[in-house]
């Protein structure tokens, strides 16, 4: 279930339950997460920083019974000299008796998880991993990028960063398990400019596997490509178009969907989706699956942050909203078994986390979709925070392509795009048929039939 | 600069806690400065960190969930032109700070440096914070108490109030920073916040109101009730409005911003930009623009880490320079960055106080402290007859920008239609878009009402993020784009 090498990390874990136990707690749980990591930067072809880091962090999650239900407290410590978790975990009850009792607090009460699949999160080759090659990726994306246009003429830099991490989680319930898992990025910044004006842009490639990584030059001129087509960018009159998300956009309203179908904000009343389950809330072609064991999935991990079994929830069905995201407490709030979406760091006490969370693939390529449109936008790039989870509100600035006669015409700048959420998603009429993962969600490019567009 | 005994004591406080605690002594940062310095580098400096960070907050009348947070560490520094080595450890002591040292030097390759560091301490801090008693070793139950009277408050302040979350925020922070040429900084940084959430109900219409208050201050200043209550019925007042509030038009209008919080204008439109790491590297969309115009006359724009007690200020910066007042924009015109150490010696320039990081795991940058707009001469409600037809933002959430293209974006979370020069209905969702280095330009009414905000600002750059303010008079700005969802 854990590698031999983290015996002593089992013993830290272990002795984080026991000491807070003996102060009193009814329950308890804690997670060490262990991180090794190193990072480089190269900025023109020249090394801008190298980074390592060595990281431990304990957190200890404690439960005492009152009269009405059990209190609990959440505490987090980098200090793992025995004595200091010893002191940490009694401090944990003292925090948990002084907070209110809650009928719906409390660990899972059993259904943890019992098989511990091979995910493939990571090979254990790539720790022999150099600085220098990871520096020679960097570099080569660089002078990729330049090779495109001469005017790539300068560059925010190319970082590439390898983090393996370990994660041991016990509870007072008797569970005990451990993971470990890779990261493996790749990403790069160019800026291009022609008199005045000048544009950056990016693009990255993300795997559990050193060998998963996309080649270095190629995103180096993928990301070039996308700077210098920005070149030239202005403003549109204010109107109402079709809007195409594209993929590395489209999951962000993936994300803002996700924030909606936690437990938590359904419970809370604060998600426009609470009260519509059950119901058609997007349109017939959009399908959102999350799963927590995709093999080599970069959202994947044998058991959530509370010790139960990720699996596949399908959240939406053909637009039909059939799944909330939730952990064992939000469950109870709402009289549902946890999804196993609970997720956990050191820092902080369980909440709702998505896996791997996607749209499923439909059919036609981008470029396809874009043929398809008479006059439009599409969108490359969004910025800022204005989506309102409550209402559905959605005004983000954004930038792009804008589309004339199923053609890209000029990029645009300097404009915001603004609806509401839920006609966004019944107003879904096309879903491209690609799909890559560059984070843990994925969608294909999206069209949204219309939205306003504000510009000058 | 003044100096005065609480400073000293303050510095000396966090220097024998080091000591005490970890036998961090100056003789033993001398050798791992002197480790660093084997290889040819430009400059080396160790940064030690221990900060504790409590919080309790309540939901649906209880307090659910308490928390203590301890992260301590040591990041070692090696520069040599302008590359930089980094490595970090979560544990302090010197082996761990040696280890990173060996590490962090590796980014040169010619040996051969090998010079001796002789550590002294400054002696001219002044301290904008001094708190007897660190904010958290106030009792929890102390906390508990202030936060079930919030939510028997809000509670009663209204039917329409159906949930209410609040919490406290208390962090005590300690760090030293021993630099090879020769500087043994330290400080003690305190900090507090309150925050205060409703949802608010009419029908089938839901909406939230928020309000936060905090800075370097102790914690009892929360604690009285008409500081808490005003924020409390703030939060109502906010989320009333709003289930009133109609949709906001879209496209090019006057806008007049409100004094204090919408200063997050000049954070992103101007401030990320006036980052020196952004000029050096002249990916900035205000590269090579010192001493053109960037604003109209009379805009004036300074960021000020001194300011006593405020969330942004700070004694000495991550790098232990001295903070201090920089006039970024005087009369209109672009006459200073926010320098790091690094980013000031490549550009030939001196470090402004402003290299910032979010903790030991991080190298530090060039970041804000308090950015603000000085006040003007214009009433502010002559600045509102102004304008015929136009927007009027008084409190604003996040904000974002895209340094390159000088791009920015905030939302406003109260805004409101002028007409014929009077405030009218409340809009929803109202974003504003424009670009950093010509929106000053278009200012052509400043307020004498210079506020600054409440103390809840946090700046992310890079993964780090780091406590801010921000401040600004009544001003009038013409074309901004407005991106609401009527046409």
């Amino acid at each position: 279930m854990s590698s031999p090498q983290s015996t002593s990390d089992h013993e830290l874990v272990a002795r984080a339950i026991e000491g807070a136990r003996k102060a009193g707690a009814s329950q308890v749980d804690a997670v060490l997460v262990r991180s090794d990591s190193q990072e480089v930067k190269v900025r023109n072809e020249e090394i801008e920083h190298v980074k390592r880091a060595n990281e431990r962090c304990l957190g200890i999650r404690a439960l005492v019974s009152q009269e009405a239900g059990l209190s609990s407290a959440v505490t987090s410590t980098c200090d793992l000299d025995p004595e200091a978790i010893d002191r940490m975990a009694q401090e944990t009850v003292a925090l948990a008796r002084a907070t209110a009792a809650d009928p719906h607090a409390g660990l899972p009460e059993g259904g943890f998880a019992e098989d511990i699949p091979e995910l493939d999160l990571m090979k254990a080759g790539d720790r022999n991993v150099s600085v220098e090659a990871r520096i020679e990726d960097a570099r080569r994306a660089e002078s990729a990028a330049r090779e495109v246009d001469p005017r790539i003429d300068n560059s925010e830099g190319t970082e590439a960063a390898s983090d393996f991490s370990e994660i041991i989680y016990h509870n007072s319930q008797g569970f005990q398990g451990g993971y470990s898992s890779a990261y493996h990025s790749l990403f790069s910044q160019p800026l291009a400019s022609e008199g005045e004006n000048k544009q950056r842009d990016y693009w990255m490639t993300v795997s559990r596997q050193i060998a998963g990584l996309e080649d270095p030059a190629a995103v180096g001129r993928k990301a070039a490509e996308r700077a210098i087509r920005r070149l030239g960018a202005r403003s549109v009159p204010t109107c109402e178009v079709p809007v195409i998300f594209d993929s590395l956009t489209a999951p962000s309203l993936l994300g803002q969907l996700a924030g909606c179908l936690s437990g938590y904000s359904i419970y809370r009343e604060s998600s426009f989706l609470a009260g519509c389950m059950g119901q058609s809330i997007a349109a017939s072609n959009v399908t959102v699956v999350d799963d927590g064991r995709l093999p080599g999935g970069l959202g994947s991990k044998p058991f959530d942050g509370e010790g139960l079994p990720t699996r596949r929830n399908v959240l939406v069905n053909e637009g039909r909203l059939e799944s909330w995201l939730l952990d064992s407490y939000s469950g109870r709030k709402l009289d549902l078994p946890s999804t196993g979406n609970a997720s956990r760091g050191a820092g902080s006490g369980p909440g709702v986390g998505t896996t791997n969370l996607w749209i499923e693939a439909g059919e036609g390529t981008l470029d396809e979709i874009i043929a398809d449109t008479e006059k439009g936008l599409l969108v490359t790039e969004l910025i800022g925070m204005g989506f309102n989870p409550i209402t559905g509100d959605y005004s983000r600035g954004a930038s792009g392509l804008w589309i004339e006669g199923g053609q890209i015409s000029h990029p645009v700048e300097e404009i915001t795009i603004a609806g509401n959420f839920r006609d966004m998603l019944m107003g879904i009429d096309a879903v491209g048929s690609e799909l890559v993962w560059r984070s843990r969600s994925a969608a294909p490019p999206l069209r949204v039939g219309q939205m306003t567009v504000a510009g000058q | 600069m003044t100096t005065d005994r609480t400073s000293e004591e303050t510095r000396e406080e966090a220097l024998s806690f080091f000591k005490d605690r970890f036998g961090v002594d100056e003789r033993s940062l001398e050798a791992t400065l002197g480790t660093a310095l084997e290889r040819r580098v430009d400059y080396a400096d160790a940064y030690f960190e221990y900060t504790t960070q409590d919080s309790v907050s309540l939901e649906e009348g209880i307090v659910k969930d308490g928390s203590r947070h301890l992260n301590q560490g040591v990041g070692v520094r090696a520069q040599s032109g302008e590359r930089q080595g980094y490595a970090h450890s979560d544990e302090i002591s010197i082996d761990s700070a040696q280890i990173a040292a060996g590490t962090a030097r590796a980014i040169s390759d010619q040996s051969g440096g090998s010079q001796a560091v002789s550590l002294a301490g400054q002696r001219e801090q002044r301290d904008l914070y001094p708190v007897e008693q660190s904010p958290t070793d106030t009792p929890v139950e102390t906390k508990v108490a202030l936060l079930d009277e919030i939510d028997r408050y809000a509670r009663a302040l209204d039917p329409c109030v159906k949930q209410v979350m609040a919490s406290v925020i208390t962090q005590h922070r300690r760090i030293l920073i021993a630099s090879s040429d020769g500087r043994l900084s330290a400080d003690i940084q305190p900090l507090v916040r309150l925050n205060v959430q409703v949802i608010a109900a009419d029908g089938e219409k839901r909406e939230v109101g928020y309000e936060g208050m905090g800075g370097r201050y102790a914690i009892d200043r929360l604690m009285e009730p008409s500081t808490w209550k005003r924020m409390v019925d703030e939060a109502v007042r906010v989320a009333k409005l709003n289930l009133n509030s109609i949709p906001c038009p879209a496209g090019s209008m006057n806008v007049v911003l409100g004094p204090g919080w919408p200063g997050i204008l000049l954070h992103e439109a101007i401030g990320h930009g006036l980052e020196g790491d952004f000029n050096r590297k002249k990916t900035s969309a205000f590269s090579n623009k010192l001493g053109q115009r960037v604003a109209s006359e009379g805009v004036t724009v300074v960021d000020d880490g001194t300011l006593p007690e405020r969330r942004g200020s700070i004694n000495i910066d991550d790098e232990g320079t001295p903070s201090r007042e920089n006039v970024l924009i005087e009369n209109g015109v672009l006459v200073g960055y926010l320098h790091d150490r690094l980013n000031a010696g490549l550009m030939g320039m001196e470090p402004t106080g402003n290299g910032r990081r979010e903790s030991y795991a991080h190298m530090p940058l060039p970041r804000m402290t308090n950015t603000f707009m000085l006040a003007g001469q214009d009433d502010p409600e002559e600045i509102l007859k102004s304008v015929d037809r136009g927007l009027y933002a008084v409190s604003f959430g996040g904000g974002q920008v895209d340094i390159t293209s000088g791009k920015f974006v905030f939302s406003a979370s109260e805004a409101y239609l002028i007409e014929d020069g009077q405030v009218g209905a409340p809009v929803k969702g109202a974003t504003l878009i424009g670009n950093g280095p010509d929106v000053l330009t278009r200012v052509n009414r400043i307020g004498n009402d210079l506020k600054l905000d409440r103390g809840v600002g946090t700046c992310g750059k890079d993964g780090q993020g780091v406590p801010v303010g921000v401040g600004l008079p009544t001003v009038r700005i013409d074309d901004l784009i407005v991106g609401g969802t009527e046409g």
